[in-house]
């Protein structure tokens, strides 16, 4: 069956205040930012919704605010504008690689951080390149805002902490300052519009010729986004010359817990993700 | 039950237009069945393959991921809309390269590539190529396309 628009109504706010309100009054409308992937199952008829909260015109969720320690995006931030984001291209290369892998531009032009985000696909380019730069989200109700670490966001399947009345507001990222290794990297079909068989994002700081600081996250091999914090423990603090590979590929498969679907296999999921953590270290061996 | 449909208001191609209609309808929909202008073509209908590519207030956008309540007051180009009297330079070289076969993507190819020529998003063949990347062709293999977009850049047709 197709999406039926006729049975369809939108709630368009005019401010935030406005949109936490209707989210308290009509808790049953689904939040639409974008629409590059609520559109999808809503066109093929997949979506139950019937109500929506358009928060496409909101002017206080867009734009992307540097300061001296952090960078603060706002949810409706577009794919498109952190892609060329000089600053964010220089600090969080990860990111904007992510961005730029993500459909391609017409997706990147209308697809939002927040709706990433929230949209809550274990597939989304940007959420292991978040959660290696330890971002944080801002979630808003009418009862006030509230600060969580990215990290702990999502907690299973197209699960997360975000409350019936909450939106999600701001993206933030500490700024790393320089000296650090970013690593992204993402397999798909194809280079372009392809929705990733397994991505890795990695960032780490070496010193001594030791790592002393790790960062990895996956996507696609786990009901949600993941850190892959047995495979960090098995880095941190090693050789940057002669990692423990052995000991990091076993942590790593610990770490994640694929499936057999119709984009890849667990099979094939677990050794692609073992041969980025190595394609990675070797990274950071020439870094 | 039937919800109440808006009265939309776009700028088309230069011309106020007005439609009435579902706020959740596809942009596309509006496109082709309100406005009556059938050159925007629906591909795949999930924004995989760039058939249905307008430009909406600047940006480049799959008409299929963009419900109607949110280009309310927009404006909005359509392959309708790039040629004046004669052909644009993009649509000439197309001609002249051998760009279009089946046609159906073509609509899509000329606005995305319209879109990338006027952002100045075409330095080299690699740009150009991922400019394209959204859109899908299955004839031609993309090279007679690729020479067109560069043609147009460099003037030639």
């Amino acid at each position: 069956m197709r999406g039926q628009p006729s049975l369809c109504d939108v709630l368009t706010p005019q401010s935030l205040q406005e949109a936490l309100s209707l989210r308290v009054a009509h808790p049953e409308a689904r939040p639409l930012a974008g629409g590059t992937d609520l559109m999808v199952p809503f066109a093929a008829g997949r979506l139950p919704d019937r109500l929506f909260l358009n928060l496409w015109g909101l002017e206080e969720l867009r734009g992307i605010t540097v300061s001296d320690g952090e960078v603060t995006c706002g949810a409706l931030t577009l794919f498109r504008e952190i892609a060329v984001h000089p600053l964010m291209q220089r600090e969080f290369p990860n990111l904007v690689r992510s961005a730029k892998v993500t459909g391609a531009l017409a997706i990147q032009s209308r697809g939002s951080l927040g709706g990433n985000i929230a949209n809550g696909s274990p597939a989304a380019d940007t959420p292991p390149s978040l959660l290696v730069y330890g971002s944080e989200l801002q979630l808003t109700s009418l009862r006030g805002s509230r600060w969580v670490p990215y990290a702990d966001f999502h907690t299973g399947y197209k699960r997360s902490l975000l409350a019936p009345d909450e939106l999600i507001t701001l993206i933030r990222l500490a700024r790393l300052g320089d000296g650090g290794f970013h690593y992204f990297r993402k397999v798909g079909t194809r280079q372009a519009q392809a929705i990733s068989k397994v991505s890795l994002a990695a960032w780490a700081r070496t010193g001594n010729g030791q790592i002393q600081e790790l960062r990895i996250a996956l996507g696609s091999v786990a009901p949600m986004p993941i850190r892959a914090r047995g495979a960090e423990k098995a880095l941190l603090g090693r050789s940057v010359t002669n990692p423990p590979l052995d000991a990091a590929l076993e942590a790593l498969q610990a770490d994640i817990s694929p499936i057999d679907d119709l984009r890849s296999s667990a099979q094939f999921r677990r050794k692609v993700a073992g041969n980025l953590l190595a394609d990675m270290l070797r990274g950071l061996v020439s870094a | 039950m039937a919800t109440q449909k808006i009265p939309l208001e776009l700028t088309v191609n230069g011309e106020a237009r007005q439609a009435l209609v579902h706020p959740m309808a596809r942009l596309l929909d509006v496109i082709r069945e309100d406005f009556g202008l059938t050159g925007t073509k629906e591909g795949c209908g999930e924004g995989e393959c760039g058939a249905c590519s307008v430009i909406l207030d600047g940006s480049l956008v799959n008409a299929c991921l963009v419900p109607a309540v949110q280009a309310q007051g927009s404006t909005l180009r359509t392959v309708e809309g790039l040629a004046g009297v004669d052909l644009s330079p993009l649509q000439e070289a197309f001609l002249h390269h051998g760009g279009a076969q089946c046609g159906f993507c073509t609509p899509g190819m000329l606005v995305a590539g319209t879109h990338l020529l006027e952002t100045d998003a075409v330095q080299d063949e690699a740009k150009a190529r991922e400019g394209l990347s959204g859109n899908l062709c299955r004839c031609t293999g993309y090279v007679k396309i690729v020479d067109a977009l560069l043609a147009a850049r460099e003037g030639r047709s």
